[in-house]
C-alpha cells in the first residue's frame, strides 16, 4: 500500500524555485488502478518519480508497505526498485544495441538472477506479451508496439508489485493504443499489480477507476468506477468521439474484454 | 551481460570507439617511436665511444695540454738534399708523437696501482707524414745575375724561381707528395685493452704476446685497401721494414687508426722510448668511474683524465643534433600528442555517455547500482583503450622498423676541439686531424620489452581516464533522468 503525506518537490533553476508539487496527500491500494491526468508541467511526472523511487520529496513521505522512500539509503531505494517497482516510459527506453531478450533480462541483472535462468525468464516474459518470435530482434527491427511490448515484459520480468506507466500509449498510433492498454489491463488483473499511469490521453483516464487530476503541484482525486462510468458518460451523450476512438460502441466494455481478455492470442 | 552489454556497444559504436582507439594509439605509437629512436641514438653514441675505446675501457689518461713552447717539436720538419743533378726523387717520413705529448711508461704501473683501476695498458699514437716526390734545381741564365734558387715548402708547388732581379733562375722546381697516416703502438701482452680492441681481425692474426721486438704490423682494413697491402706484404715506416700480419676491420664504421705496430718498436720509431700517448684504463666497478678518474687526477699531476661520459659530450655532429632532438623535442611532442589523446578520449566518452544519459537512466530506474552502471562505461572505455593500445604498438613497432630499416645515416664529430697542439706554426694537419674522428653511424630504432610495457601501461592508463570521466558523469545520472523526454 502506498501512503504519500505532504509531498512537496521543488526545483531550483538557476535563482527560480519552482514547486512541482505542493503537498500532496494519496493513498493507494494494494491491486487498485489509478490514472494520473493533468497539464504539462503540472506535476504529474514528478508525482510518478517520487512514488516509483526514481527522486525524493523535498518535504513529505512517500511510504510503500510501511518504509518511506524519502528517506531509506539509496542503496535500498535502488534494491527497491529493482525487486518490487516495474517502469514503462513513453518512449519505450530500451537499449537499442541489445536484442528484446537481451533488453527484458537487463531487469533481472540487479536481482542477481543466473544468466540461464535469466535468459528463461526473459524468453518466457516475451513469449506473454505476443513476442515469442521476436526474441533476437533489436529494437530497431520492432514496431513501436511491439518495442513497448518488450518494455512490458521488461517491467513484468521480476514479477514486481507495483507498475507504473508514463505515457505508455503517447507514441503509439489508436489502433496500438488499444492493443497496448487491453495488454496492461489483462496483466493488471493477472497479476494482481497496483498499476499506477500517467496519461494525457482523456479516454483513457475515463476509464480509470480512480482518477487524480494534478494541476500547478496540487491533486484533486475523482472516484470514476471504472468503465461503469464510462459506459453512464457514454449513455447520457458525452464522449461519443472519444467512445469511437476506442472502437465504437465496444468501447463501453473495459480493454480485457474487449482486446486482451478476448482471447486474441496475448 | 556485462560482457554482452560491452561487446553490443562497441559493436554499435564502431566509428566512435575507433575514433578514440585512434587518439590513444597514435600518442601511444609516437611514444614507441621515440623512445626506440632515442634508444638507437643511444646505442648509435656508445658504438662511436666503443669506437674510440673499446670494449671495456672505461677512461683514458693522457698528458695534459700545455702550450708548445717555441721551437720543440714545432711543426713537421723535412730535410732534402739539394744535389746537383738536374732532377731527383726523394722520400722523407717524419714520425711525431701524436699531439708532440707523452706521458712516461712508468705512469702506466702507477695508473694500475691507484684505487679502483682494474687495468691499465699504455698506447703510442704516432702521426706519420710522407713527403716523397721530386725537385729540379732551376738553371741560372746568362742574361741574369745571382742565383737565389728556392727549395719547396714543405707542400705543393711553390712554382718557378722568383723574379726579384738579375740573373733569373728559371725552370727550377720539386712537387711533392704529402701522404700522412697515423701509427699506434700497442701493448702486445694486453691486447684485450687499448686501441686494437675496437678491431676485429678479419684476416691473418694479431701480435703474439712474444712479438714486443718483431717488425710486424696490423693494418686498417680501409688503410689496406687504399695501399693494396696483403697479409704478407711489406712497406716501410721512416727506413723501418715491416710484414703485414694481420688485416683488422673496426667495429664502427671508421677507425683513426691505420697501423697498428707493437709499444716497443713504436717508441723506437717516434723516438719516444719509454714513453706512451694513452693510458687506457679500465675500472673495478663501472659504477665508480667518477671516483676513479678523481683519483687519478689527484694523484697524478700533469695528466687529463677522460671518461665516456667527458667523450659523449665531445660528439657532435648529426647524431648529437639529432640525439638531442630525440631527447628533448620527441619526447615532449610525445608527451603531447600523448595528453592530447588522452584527453579526446576523455572528453569522447564524457560526451558518449551525456548521449546516453536516458539509457543510464532507465538502467537506475530499473534498479541497477551506480556501480554496476559505471563499471559498464569504464569497461567500455578500458576496451577502447586496450585497441587503441594493441594499434598504437602495431603502428609504433611499423614506425620502428621502419627507422631500422631505412637506417639513416648519422654522422658523429668525436674528439676534443682545438686540440692542435702538435700542429705547430707550419702544418697544423697531423695533430688536429688524428684528435677529430668523423664517423657515420646507421641509426636503428630497437623496440624494449619496456617499451612495450610502457605503451600497454598507457593505453590501460588512457582507458581508465576516459572512462574514469564517463563513469563519473554516468554514475552521477538520476534515475529520473529515464523519463527524460529526450532521444
Amino acid at each position: 500500500m502506498y501512503r504519500l503525506t505532504g509531498v512537496t518537490k521543488r526545483y531550483t533553476r538557476g535563482k527560480e524555485t519552482v514547486e512541482a508539487l505542493r503537498g500532496v496527500d494519496l493513498t493507494i491500494e494494494d491491486g487498485d488502478q489509478l490514472v494520473i491526468q493533468g497539464p504539462t508541467g503540472g506535476g504529474k511526472s514528478t508525482l510518478l518519480q517520487m512514488i516509483g523511487g526514481l527522486d525524493r520529496p523535498t518535504e513529505g513521505s512517500v511510504e510503500l508497505d510501511g518504509v518511506d522512500l524519502a528517506r531509506i539509503s539509496e542503496t535500498k531505494l535502488t534494491r527497491l526498485r529493482a525487486e518490487k517497482i516495474g517502469i514503462i516510459f513513453q518512449s519505450f527506453n530500451l537499449i537499442p544495441t541489445l536484442t528484446a531478450q537481451e533488453n527484458v533480462e537487463t531487469a533481472l541483472v540487479p536481482l542477481g538472477i543466473k544468466p540461464a535462468e535469466r535468459r528463461e525468464r526473459a524468453a518466457e516474459a516475451l513469449r506473454s506479451v505476443g513476442l515469442g518470435e521476436r526474441l533476437t530482434h533489436a529494437p530497431s527491427e520492432l514496431s513501436g508496439g511491439q518495442q513497448q511490448r518488450v518494455a512490458i515484459a521488461r517491467a513484468l520480468v521480476k514479477k514486481p508489485k507495483v507498475l507504473l506507466a508514463d505515457e505508455p500509449t503517447g507514441n503509439l498510433d489508436e489502433g496500438t493504443r488499444d492493443d497496448i492498454m487491453a495488454l496492461l489491463e489483462g496483466l493488471w488483473h493477472e497479476y494482481g499489480l497496483t498499476f499506477i499511469m500517467v496519461t494525457h490521453d482523456s479516454s483513457i483516464a475515463r476509464r480509470a477507476p480512480r482518477l487524480a487530476t494534478i494541476k500547478a503541484g496540487e491533486i484533486a482525486l475523482t472516484e470514476q468506477g471504472g468503465g461503469q462510468r464510462y459506459a453512464q458518460q457514454a449513455a447520457a451523450g458525452h464522449g461519443q468521439q472519444q467512445a469511437a476512438a476506442y472502437g465504437g460502441p465496444q468501447g463501453q466494455q473495459p480493454y480485457v474484454q474487449q482486446q486482451y481478455g478476448g482471447g486474441q492470442g496475448y | 551481460m556485462f560482457g554482452i552489454y560491452l561487446k553490443r556497444e562497441l559493436g554499435r559504436r564502431k566509428k566512435a570507439a575507433l575514433v578514440i582507439a585512434l587518439g590513444l594509439a597514435l600518442g601511444i605509437a609516437l611514444v614507441i617511436t621515440v623512445n626506440s629512436v632515442s634508444a638507437g641514438m643511444t646505442q648509435a653514441q656508445d658504438k662511436v665511444l666503443k669506437s674510440l675505446y673499446g670494449l671495456g675501457t672505461d677512461m683514458t689518461v693522457t698528458k695534459a695540454r700545455t702550450a708548445p713552447t717555441s721551437g720543440s717539436s714545432g711543426g713537421p720538419n723535412f730535410k732534402f738534399d739539394a744535389k746537383s743533378s738536374s732532377s731527383s726523387t726523394q722520400s722523407s717520413d717524419r714520425v711525431q708523437t701524436q699531439g708532440g705529448q707523452a706521458l712516461k711508461s712508468s705512469l702506466v704501473t702507477k695508473v694500475a696501482d691507484q684505487t679502483g683501476v682494474e687495468s691499465a695498458v699504455g698506447a703510442l699514437s704516432l702521426n706519420v707524414t710522407k713527403v716523397d716526390g721530386s725537385f729540379t734545381q732551376g738553371k741560372a741564365k746568362s742574361s741574369t745575375s745571382g742565383s737565389s734558387s728556392t727549395s719547396g715548402g714543405g707542400q705543393g708547388q711553390p712554382g718557378g724561381g722568383t723574379a726579384t732581379g738579375q740573373p733569373q733562375v728559371q725552370g727550377g722546381g720539386a712537387n711533392f707528395n704529402v701522404n700522412s697516416y697515423s701509427v699506434a703502438g700497442v701493448d702486445v701482452a694486453h691486447q684485450g685493452l687499448g686501441p686494437l680492441s675496437t678491431m676485429k681481425i678479419t684476416t691473418g692474426k694479431t701480435f703474439t704476446s712474444a712479438q714486443t721486438s718483431a717488425k710486424v704490423a696490423v693494418v686498417s682494413k680501409s688503410y689496406a685497401k687504399e695501399k693494396k697491402y696483403k697479409v704478407g706484404s711489406t712497406f716501410k715506416i721512416s727506413s723501418t721494414k715491416f710484414t703485414v700480419i694481420g688485416i683488422a676491420t673496426p667495429d664502427s664504421s671508421e677507425s683513426d687508426t691505420d697501423v697498428f705496430v707493437p709499444l716497443k718498436v713504436a717508441q723506437t720509431l717516434g723516438d719516444a722510448k719509454n714513453q706512451v700517448t694513452t693510458i687506457y684504463v679500465k675500472a673495478t666497478d663501472s659504477k665508480q668511474i667518477s671516483a676513479v678518474k678523481k683519483e687519478i687526477t689527484a694523484n697524478i699531476s700533469g695528466t687529463t683524465v677522460t671518461t665516456s661520459a667527458d667523450l659523449a659530450s665531445t660528439v657532435s655532429g648529426s647524431l648529437s643534433t639529432a640525439s638531442s632532438l630525440a631527447t628533448s623535442v620527441g619526447k615532449w611532442l610525445s608527451i603531447a600528442v600523448l595528453v592530447a589523446a588522452f584527453l579526446v578520449a576523455a572528453l569522447l566518452t564524457s560526451s558518449a555517455v551525456s548521449r546516453r544519459v536516458r539509457e543510464f537512466g532507465t538502467l537506475k530506474a530499473l534498479g541497477w547500482p551506480s556501480r554496476n552502471v559505471t563499471r559498464q562505461v569504464v569497461g567500455e572505455s578500458m576496451v577502447n583503450g586496450l585497441i587503441g593500445g594493441a594499434l598504437g604498438i602495431a603502428l609504433g613497432l611499423g614506425a620502428a622498423y621502419a627507422v631500422t630499416a631505412i637506417s639513416p645515416k648519422l654522422t658523429a664529430q668525436v674528439g676534443s676541439t682545438g686540440g692542435g697542439a702538435g700542429g705547430g706554426p707550419g702544418g697544423g694537419g697531423p695533430g688536429q686531424q688524428a684528435s677529430q674522428n668523423t664517423l657515420e653511424i646507421a641509426l636503428s630504432a630497437p623496440v624494449s620489452l619496456t617499451t612495450i610495457a610502457l605503451a600497454v601501461g598507457l593505453a590501460v592508463t588512457g582507458g581508465l581516464i576516459a572512462g574514469a570521466m564517463g563513469g563519473w558523469r554516468a554514475s552521477r545520472m538520476r534515475p529520473a533522468d529515464a523519463l527524460r523526454s529526450v532521444s
